[in-house]
């Protein structure tokens, strides 16, 4: 929470007048009842109307200046809360788009997600109820305790009783309660996974015939829920009995203390009837404070969560001198020795890498899950950093480019196609804002995204919903393949970008790449061999080492590994 | 896989309190609903009775208190008057004790009271919400599929969660609070107009001109948390789309463009949340304020009336009391209509799916089962998923015991259809599909099914051991017969390397295994229950190389000496089948053996030949 403090910085002055006026509206709450007292003690006791219409007035002028305070006060933790959120959420922002890859692996996209939305909304409560509340509570309890000492200190004890009595009610319904809180969450999830089991698992389950096994499970989850929630909603229904209860008796508390101290003359009546009503002020301002004991460490878990996320420090950045690109690169990418271990595992996945891929070949990946493809690949674009040797391209080390000059060079097309909302045309445009339409139109044709663009009523402003849901997978693949081409690099990077295309697809769109890139380097992962069969240079991985390095036919014959997985993918006639 | 997430709920809270309702759905029925839910409420009758007694009980005796205790003020000034006038007594202990013992017994009844309702109620609503729940599992198992091609998992899981636990809540809380209300109101009315119905008369002025003011703030602000709830969405949705293409922003260089828009977006947020939370604020502050402005008549025209005697002092400080305990439950009451409409819209949704179409019936005697041997015959078979829409025209094929048959087709041309049709997940519209010459129709689904082994390639494993996951529809069979299923399908290998071994408990994504191992343990499954017929998707490139070796040799030793249908990828499988279908939009367009099928030069040759055709 201090952690961001500083934040709370440039509304300093409006939350100190938030303070003032919260203190003129205490005061204006608390006066209240002292009037009465004055009407029961003076005006009827004399039985002057005047007085009592005298009193009346000024109670009404309070009382607007009360509900004035209050009312500023609820506009100064508005603008302070909702600018407060503003800021953070700018900041995180722009902190987390300079992540590198690795900032994302310890945080998760999904997580961080959260830090940016939900995290936020839950400052921005606990800000507008921290003053409204957390500052006012303590302001009206010492009030009220001075208050009612002023009209009788004999009857302080009283006030104690009832805190005491009621802080102690609060704590028993809570270690009675909380524990079983947390256990209804995990309850509640574990609910939801057998019914998205048996959702995703439908044809499964009707297949096997398990309906009765699953309603069975169902039903024992169920049960745990609902005999766990049973308990706690028992012991919270005795709350507000209780609570009432207590006031209640402390009201009859005060009468039955006060009337004696009124019978030997301590006391005025109309005092004894301001009186009840302190207590109940001062009850009110320890239940706020409560309640906020309670609230608080909550939203805490937010604050430290954001907090995390702004003192985290982008592990890839500029070089402080950057190597100037005057032009465009040639495109030769070469690996040095390059070995990759991700953070906190044991094993590094990439072992003394060595090749170099040239412009106007192909070079291309295979291997099996887990074999270092696509980490490889990863460290083009810097999305990570080798752990040991260089990624050189034209013979510069890559990290003593710009990020901005490297990433200008790559055109990167990743193993799900991703898009942003908006239409098919901004998608493309992505690249370059200013690319003019026949280009477009010319990376489209390549891409094979020709046919279902136009295909669609709308054709290039068909409008593409968030994370592209509205298309499918392969349809995603080609956008994003022609997107990379709008940008025109010199480099290509495939990662496994044509998984979900057609043998017919594929086979085309690699036709027209390769008349159309002639010039570029160009790096494909690939799981099917055929997509792969035709490059420069294939280069096959397995557990993080290179163990083939040559042509389809070279490698057929010198490497088993390819071999193996040639075997499982072609027929016979295609082998020879 | 974020279609099947629940949806996100409400961001609890963000701005208004929970004065502002934020809009709230309404039910298209809401009579009908309602009766609905008090037919599945009738066997609590007795329970709600009860409930409805006890909080009568309750607040009577609560709002009796106030009454009881000005009395014991008044009898205090009137002693001290009395006193200063030199005519009487100071006070009357006695009188007093009798009237403070009376109150605490009053309060400590009006409280026991008061839990015994909220205890019966809390126990009541979890029945009804456990049978709600337990209602719609079941009835998920009875629904056509058809049903869950139209409706996303999220929305079928939001009825189980949410819908059902806001029709909880407002049996739990809100209905013991409306009966609570109710009798608060009338009871302090009562007794207001018992002291004196001057007071009473400004008292109630004061109500309608605060709700009035209530209601024009509640409207005002609605808006802004409109406004505000749309803007929210709009930078939730740039957020997600930029976090999680993250290393597209940063390869294609869009982080400065991301930033700008972000900033465009977050100040257009800010100027809707400060309003909707300051307008929301205000409320507060209104009705204390209109609360105030009674408490100060009351004041008045009470120290008036009790100068001219016509009401007591301790009328006064009773009158505070209930003027206190007034405004509480009319807010409750004024927001009665909109907690019983978003009620009925949730009971709606849940009752809609509870009364949805269920698939038809089984046969009453099903045809026998013992001597399948796996004949399956095809006739003039025409189906669509919907009537306007078919995509099978004219089908008919019939294949041998022993035979398989593979589907090959593009990816989304349907591949699966033949499948569903002939497990009966969806009915054929026109046509007939035999077994061993029976009509499928002519057997129990369950007894059809049992027939047919299934391996997809959209594995489906549960939150439990790997034992207990082969054994998944097999529950009779021993650990033995389960290990010797795994050795078949290659799988006791790997199953033992693993830290538990055959005790692994898969985690919830069963991420703890490879997508190739967990092809695995259904085949293992699949050979455990030794169907008659087959069913096989094969695996495609997301598996290695080496599993993918041992998943094919899995495969081979299940389809040994069964009828199989195979959703082909790799060639030689096309090659050796008896029968191959090739699929094209969701139509067979064309159908017969491999050299056939080339001979024809169709679409099953161009497909064959652009598998290894070299793109130069």
């Amino acid at each position: 929470m201090t952690r961001l403090i500083i934040y709370m910085k440039p509304y300093t002055r409006l939350i100190l007048f938030a303070v003032l006026l919260l203190f003129i509206q205490a005061t204006c709450d608390l006066a209240l009842p002292d009037y009465m007292s004055d009407i029961v003690n003076k005006g009827i006791m004399n039985g002057d109307s005047g007085y009592i219409f005298k009193i009346g007035m000024k109670m009404l002028g309070v009382a607007l200046l009360g509900m004035t305070c209050s009312t500023a006060v609820g506009l100064l933790a508005s603008r302070t809360a909702a600018g407060v959120s503003k800021d953070l959420r700018a900041n995180i922002f722009e902190k987390v788009e300079s992540f590198s890859n690795r900032e994302f692996d310890r945080f998760s996209a999904s997580s961080l997600i959260t830090r940016t939305t939900n995290d936020i909304t839950q400052i921005q409560m606990l800000l507008v109820m921290m003053i409204r509340l957390v500052i006012y509570a303590p302001i009206l309890g010492v009030g009220g305790v001075i208050h009612a000492l002023a009209k009788s200190k004999s009857m302080s004890w009283i006030i104690g009783v009832a805190v005491v009595m009621l802080l102690g009610l609060i704590l028993v319904m809570f270690t009675l309660a909380m524990p079983k809180f947390k256990k209804i969450q995990t309850m509640i999830d574990k609910l939801n996974l057998v019914v998205r089991e048996n959702l995703a698992g439908m044809l499964v389950i009707r297949a096997f015939r398990t309906q009765r096994f699953e309603e069975k499970r169902f039903d024992q989850a169920n049960r745990e829920l609902t005999d766990t929630n049973l308990y706690v909603n028992r012991v919270m229904s005795g709350m507000m009995p209780a609570m009432m209860l207590i006031m209640n008796l402390i009201t009859v508390l005060v009468v039955w203390v006060g009337s004696k101290q009124v019978s030997a003359l301590q006391m005025d009546v109309g005092d004894m009837m301001a009186y009840i009503q302190y207590v109940m002020q001062i009850i009110m301002a320890f239940l706020m404070m409560s309640m906020m004991f309670i609230q608080i460490p909550r939203s805490s878990v937010s604050a430290v969560r954001i907090a995390e996320v702004l003192e985290t420090e982008p592990s890839i950045t500029n070089h402080p001198h950057p190597v100037e690109l005057k032009e465009r690169v040639q495109g030769a990418v070469a690996f040095k020795d390059v070995t990759f271990t991700y953070p906190g595992a044991e094993k590094p996945v990439l072992h003394r890498i060595n090749f170099t891929a040239y412009p106007g070949q192909t070079t291309a990946f295979i291997g099996s899950t887990g074999s270092g493809k696509s980490t490889l690949i990863n460290l083009i674009p810097r999305f990570y950093d080798p752990t040991e040797g260089e990624v050189l391209i034209d013979g510069i080390d890559i990290k003593k480019l710009t990020l901005h000059d490297l990433r200008q060079n790559l055109g990167y097309v990743p193993q799900k196609g991703i898009l942003f909302s908006g239409t098919i045309q901004s998608n493309l445009r992505y690249a370059d804002e200013n690319a003019a339409e026949s280009e477009m139109l010319k990376a489209a044709e390549i891409a094979q995204a020709m046919e279902f663009i136009e295909s669609k009523p709308e054709g290039f402003h068909t409008l593409i919903s968030q994370g592209g849901s509205n298309v499918s997978g392969g349809q995603k693949q080609r956008l994003s393949i022609a997107r990379a081409l709008l940008k025109s690099p010199q480099i290509f990077i495939f990662d496994d970008s044509f998984s979900a295309l057609d043998f017919k697809t594929d086979a085309n769109l690699r036709a027209a790449l390769k008349e159309q890139t002639a010039s570029s380097t160009i790096l494909i992962v690939a799981q099917r061999i055929s997509t792969i069969m035709n490059a420069d240079q294939i280069i096959v991985l397995e557990q993080g080492r290179i163990v083939g390095q040559g042509t389809h036919r070279e490698l057929l014959d010198t490497c088993e590994v390819y071999r193996e997985i040639a075997v499982s993918q072609l027929s016979k006639e295609e082998l020879n | 896989m974020s279609e099947n997430r629940p949806p996100r709920r409400q961001a609890g809270g963000f701005g208004p309190g929970p004065m502002v309702m934020a809009g709230g759905q309404k039910a298209k029925d809401f009579k009908g609903t309602m009766k609905e839910l008090i037919n599945y409420m009738t066997a609590y009758k007795t329970s709600f009775i009860i409930v409805l007694i006890f909080a009568v009980f309750s607040s009577v005796f609560s709002i009796v208190g106030p009454k009881i205790l000005g009395k014991v003020t008044t009898k205090l000034f009137e002693g001290l008057i009395a006193y200063r006038l030199g005519t009487g007594l100071l006070t009357d202990f006695d009188y007093m004790r009798h009237f403070v013992l009376l109150l605490v017994t009053l309060y400590l009844i009006s409280s026991i009271f008061s839990y015994l309702q909220n205890f019966i109620m809390s126990d009541v609503s979890m029945k009804i919400t456990y049978q709600f729940r337990k209602d719609i599992s079941e009835k998920i198992n009875r629904m056509p599929l058809e049903y869950f091609d139209k409706k996303t998992h999220g929305e079928v899981l939001s009825r189980i969660t949410n819908d059902v636990d806001t029709v909880s809540q407002t049996l739990n809380q809100s209905l013991t609070q409306i009966i609570f209300s109710v009798t608060t109101v009338i009871g302090v009315l009562t007794m207001m107009l018992s002291i004196s119905w001057i007071m009473t008369l400004v008292a109630l002025l004061v109500m309608p001109a605060s709700s009035v003011i209530v209601i024009l703030v509640v409207k005002k602000s609605q808006q802004f948390y409109k406004t505000q709830q749309k803007y929210l969405g709009h930078i939730n949705g740039q957020i997600e789309e930029n976090y999680s293409g993250h290393n597209i922003v940063q390869v294609f260089n869009g982080e400065k463009n991301a930033i700008r828009k972000f900033k465009e977006l977050n100040e257009e947020l800010y100027d809707s949340a400060w309003k909707s939370q300051f307008l929301s604020s205000m409320m507060m502050p209104i009705i204390s304020f209109v609360g105030n402005i009674g408490y100060v008549a009351v004041c008045i025209l009470g120290g008036y009336l009790a100068v001219k005697r016509i009401i007591e002092v301790g009328d006064i400080q009773a009158f505070i009391q209930y003027m206190r305990s007034f405004t509480q439950p009319l807010a409750q009451l004024s927001n009665i209509s909109n907690i019983l409409q978003s009620t009925a819209a949730a009971a709606e949704r849940v009752f809609e799916f509870l009364n949805e179409k269920e698939a038809s019936p089984d046969p009453l005697d099903s045809a026998p089962l013992d001597q399948v041997s796996g004949h399956v015959e095809f006739k003039n078979v025409k189906f669509g998923y919907r009537e306007d829409k078919i995509v099978i025209n004219d089908f008919s094929a019939n294949i041998e015991p022993g035979q398989m048959i593979a589907i090959v087709g593009p990816t989304g041309a349907g591949k699966s259809t033949v499948v569903k049709l002939l497990m009966r997940f969806y009915d054929i519209n026109e046509g007939e599909i035999y077994i061993d010459g029976h009509e499928i129709y002519s057997f129990s689904r369950d007894d059809l099914r049992s027939l047919f082994g299934m391996v997809l390639q959209d594995t489906w494993l549960y939150n439990t051991s790997i034992l207990e996951n082969i054994r998944y529809g097999s529950f009779d069979k021993s650990d033995q017969q389960v290990f010797a299923a795994a050795k078949a399908a290659h799988c006791d290998e790997f199953i033992k390397a693993l830290p538990d071994g055959y005790h692994l408990v898969l985690n919830e994504e069963a991420s703890n295994i490879s997508q190739g191992q967990k092809q695995l343990l259904t085949i293992a499954r699949t050979i455990l229950a030794d169907p008659k017929i087959l069913i096989l998707d094969e695996a495609t490139s997301s598996v290695d190389t080496r599993t993918e070796l041992l998943i094919q040799k899995a495969m081979a030793n299940l389809m040994k000496n069964r009828t199989s249908f195979v959703i082909a990828h790799r060639l030689s499988t096309i090659r050796d089948a008896d029968l191959i279908l090739v699929m094209k939009d969701g139509d067979i367009i064309e159908q017969g053996k491999h050299e056939e099928l080339l001979a024809q030069s169709g679409f099953y040759a161009e497909l064959y030949q652009s598998q290894f055709s070299n793109c130069e």
